[in-house]
């Protein structure tokens, strides 16, 4: 059942699929059919992971494949239209000449840098303006090769506006091996679990009780993974740590496995950030050359490695036992819980799934001692969190405060004014209005995984709600009913809502679908995608009171533009032909 | 030791990693459920079989029993979710419930009867969806495929074959065909296997064997889908076309 040592990922069947889409424009059945012998896999295997991940097609895309984002932060309607009309290409869809693609995509991640597109899924151009569009469609019609777009297009900066505990200093690579090598495995542990540190990633369980778990549990192996797979719109903290501070984060991963046992760890990095890839890769070979890495580290006799595995574009694999199942090369379902990862996780062995900012505190507690650590924050959330400010406010980007900060203070920092409204934590979190601006940021008042999304009063809070449930929609795995099919109502509701067709009756039916979806749902997709309905409704409660009708019930559909094909098929357009 | 449960305060005895839903159906007391069969390793994706314990809402097929669990199943609440979940799988395929060859023996149906089940409420998805004839005596009518997976697992851990799996994300979740032109036709599926007579719907049909029994005297026009489900009558049986 193990695997060896270290991993080559270069055969992994998501990476595989990833060169055959950039070599073929698509993945056909006969490269299905290849590549289910070649990697020894069933073709349907393959077929369903082609037809799960987003960043995989059946048919074939443009030779300049465009994704835009269409988050509330890093999204932009207009500047996507003008894209798409200027190149005179639908939404969707690829030209008939095969030169270009142009699709929207979920939140990647840029948001601190505003509109921004995904393109042949390797490349980032962030802060577009129409005439960056303009610019971008110059290129793509002359066909110039990406080498010879202006470099600068591509640049990612990290806006970091403030730093606090994890990020004052720098970090040098090695420094909290060379402290962890005089200390036995139980002693790390120990002073990882009196440090108090819970997990970054939103859940806020014990991360010291999680490797504990694990280093008990008995298995073949052990594996640490990295949860890289930053999905939630707003976010975008583990971009920045990886780009400036990918020591740190390996460097807590090794101090993981020294503790759990592990030979093997991975970082699963979303498909989104792979412009990262070649950075790390070569992060981690020089931490193999300086024996920081690899056989024998820090001549101490012990072995781990550390692989990259670039996910492609599915919000459900940052759900650790989705990503897990991503990892095994399959579509990325929640597994069914107990058995936890630590006791059966990758390959059915213990495993720790740890977020990104998690493994850096952890280095940095190793580096400083548990002291250091625990005199910062509140009494039940030790230490400081990365906050990734979005949405209307001066500056944003990257901010670290210690826990128990309040939710004001930060609209302050970051210059924020006129705010109607909050998501804090992104979708899957809550949507906050002014009178919830004094409450304090940590896992025992607002919790989050680091979101932070702001409203100006000029915004339409339905439509941004209605975005929201178009994205639970087209991330849910599709695995459990009241999800798959919860979703897909919800946001079916919300549209009809927002174009201005619900009465009071839909309203009713919106509180009763989310009630469901929230209760019976497989895993926290489906339990969160209903929070900012029910937040809307709570909080927001007049935006819907203005939109809805004063009648008792309306039809789904409007049955005269329903009549418009077949008006088009009989070249039919006067009076008695419609309604 | 003995240990028990208790469900809707009726104490049920059950042995060490038997779930609720084995321990209730051992008991006889039925919990709805589509895509749970007990031949199968338990699945957990219809929901159909949620009950409370504890005050939490779980999957009775995939939850084990623990003792002294206090268990919620046949309440209004549940029965009410377990209506709706009905529903939406009703929205979200192609049912023409008076056309289709399964009417009568068919799963769902009989779950919607058990539940109450007068509409399907929601607005309909109208799905485009295809249907797969290719094999000379296996019908594909993904149309009224539920996505319960159980002709998934049949195939793999019972047939031995693998001949079906779930491709897709979302509500374009479909059920695909382990072969290199993903036709049943290429598949090596034979119209015996488990898999074939599995289905709770009528996404899987054997050709050439239709309305040999009428209508009104069908699995579930002469007994009750929690009758079938806690009697002895034998899977083969009951979801046999030519019984």
């Amino acid at each position: 059942m193990s695997i060896k040592y270290p991993y080559n990922p270069t055969n992994h069947l998501l990476h595989v699929l990833f060169e055959e889409q950039q070599r073929a424009h698509f993945i056909s059945n006969n490269a299905i059919q290849n590549i289910s012998k070649s990697l020894n896999l069933p073709h349907a295997q393959v077929e369903g992971v082609v037809e799960f991940y987003a960043f995989f097609h059946r048919e074939p895309r443009g030779q300049f494949d465009i994704l835009f984002s269409n988050c509330t932060s890093c999204g932009d309607a207009w500047l996507r239209q003008r894209l798409c009309d200027k190149l005179n290409v639908k939404l969707g869809e690829t030209r008939s000449d095969g030169l270009v693609s142009i699709d929207q995509t979920s939140c990647i991640g840029m948001c601190d840098h505003g509109a921004s597109l995904l393109l042949n899924n390797s490349l980032t151009i962030t802060s577009l303006t129409a005439k960056r569009i303009d610019q971008i469609v110059k290129l793509v019609e002359s066909s110039t090769a990406l080498q010879e777009w202006p470099k600068h297009w591509f640049d990612i900066s990290d806006n970091v506006h403030k730093r606090g505990l994890l990020l004052t200093e720098p970090f040098q690579p090695g420094s909290a091996l060379k402290v962890m090598i005089e200390h036995n495995p139980p002693e790390i542990l120990n002073e990882i679990i009196v440090s108090g540190l819970k997990g970054r990633g939103g859940a806020g369980f014990s991360t010291g009780l999680k490797w504990k778990l694990c280093r008990e549990a008995i298995g073949d192996a052990h594996y640490v993974i990295c949860n890289a797979d930053e999905g939630e719109p707003g976010t975008f903290k583990d971009r920045v740590l990886l780009n400036s501070y990918a020591d740190l984060v390996f460097e807590g991963m090794t101090i993981c496995a020294y503790v759990i046992g592990a030979k093997q760890g991975f970082l699963y990095l979303r498909g989104e950030y792979r412009y990262l890839l070649d950075t790390l890769n070569a992060t981690l070979q020089k931490r193999r050359e300086t024996g920081l890495l690899g056989g024998n580290i820090l001549g101490q006799g012990f072995d781990f490695d550390i692989s990259i595995i670039v996910g492609a574009g599915a919000y459900i694999c940052g759900e650790e036992s989705a990503l897990i199942e991503s990892l095994e090369e399959k579509r990325g379902i929640p597994r069914i819980r107990p058995p936890f990862p630590v006791t059966q996780g990758y390959k059915e062995q213990p495993t720790v799934v740890n977020n990104v900012e998690t493994l850096a505190t952890v280095a940095k507690i190793v580096l400083h001692g548990h002291h250091w650590f625990e005199s910062h924050g509140t009494n039940r959330s030790k230490g400081s969190k990365l906050l990734s400010v979005s949405g209307n406010c001066a500056r944003p980007g990257i901010y670290e405060y210690d826990f128990g900060v309040s939710l004001q203070e930060v609209l302050n920092d970051v210059g924020a004014e006129n705010v109607q409204a909050v998501q804090v934590g992104g979708p899957s979190g809550r949507l906050l209005g002014p009178d919830h601006f004094n409450h304090l940021i940590s896992f025992e008042g607002l919790s989050t995984g680091g979101s932070l999304m702001i409203f100006a009063k000029h915004r339409d809070i339905l439509a941004l709600i209605h975005n929201f449930s178009h994205f639970f929609a087209h991330e849910s795995c599709g695995f459990c009913t009241p999800c798959r099919v919860g979703t897909r109502l919800l946001e079916n509701s919300m549209s009809k809502l927002c174009n201005g067709h619900s009465t009071a009756y839909d309203i009713d039916e919106i509180k009763h679908i989310s009630a469901l979806v929230s209760q019976y749902s497989h895993c926290g997709l489906g339990v969160s995608a209903a929070h900012p309905i029910l937040d809307g409704l709570k909080y927001f409660q007049k935006s819907f009171e203005e939109k809805i009708l004063k009648k008792e019930m309306e039809p789904e559909f409007d049955l005269d533009s329903e009549l418009s094909e077949a008006r088009a098929i009989t070249d039919r357009d006067d009076p008695g032909a419609h309604l | 030791m003995s240990q028990s449960i208790s469900i809707d305060d009726i104490e049920v005895p059950f042995e060490s990693g038997q779930t609720i839903m084995d321990a209730a159906l051992a008991a006889g007391i039925y919990i709805p459920h589509l895509c749970h069969n007990p031949c199968l390793k338990p699945h957990g994706s219809c929901k159909l079989c949620s009950v409370e314990v504890n005050g939490r809402s779980v999957s009775s097929c995939t939850t084990k029993a623990e003792d002294g669990q206090e268990i919620i199943n046949n309440s209004e609440k549940l029965n009410k979710a377990r209506l709706t979940i009905t529903q939406m799988l009703f929205i979200e395929g192609n049912h023409l419930c008076p056309t289709c060859e399964k009417t009568g023996h068919c799963t769902l149906q009989a779950v919607a009867y058990h539940l109450g089940m007068l509409d399907g409420h929601f607005p309909q998805f109208y799905p485009k969806r295809e249907v797969d004839a290719s094999h000379p005596s296996i019908m594909l009518d993904r149309d009224r495929c539920i996505l319960c997976e159980l002709c998934v697992r049949a195939s793999r851990d019972m047939d031995g074959k693998n001949v079906f799996a779930i491709s897709g994300r979302g509500t374009d979740s479909h059920l695909s065909v382990n072969s290199p032109t993903g036709k049943l036709v290429d598949s090596n599926i034979d119209k015996d296997d488990l898999a074939v007579h599995i289905c709770p719907v009528g996404a899987i049909l054997i050709k050439e064997h239709g309305y040999e029994i009428p209508i009104g005297c069908r699995t579930f026009d002469l007994r009750s889908i929690a009758e079938i489900d806690l009697g002895d009558v034998k899977l083969s049986e009951k979801s046999q076309h030519n019984e």
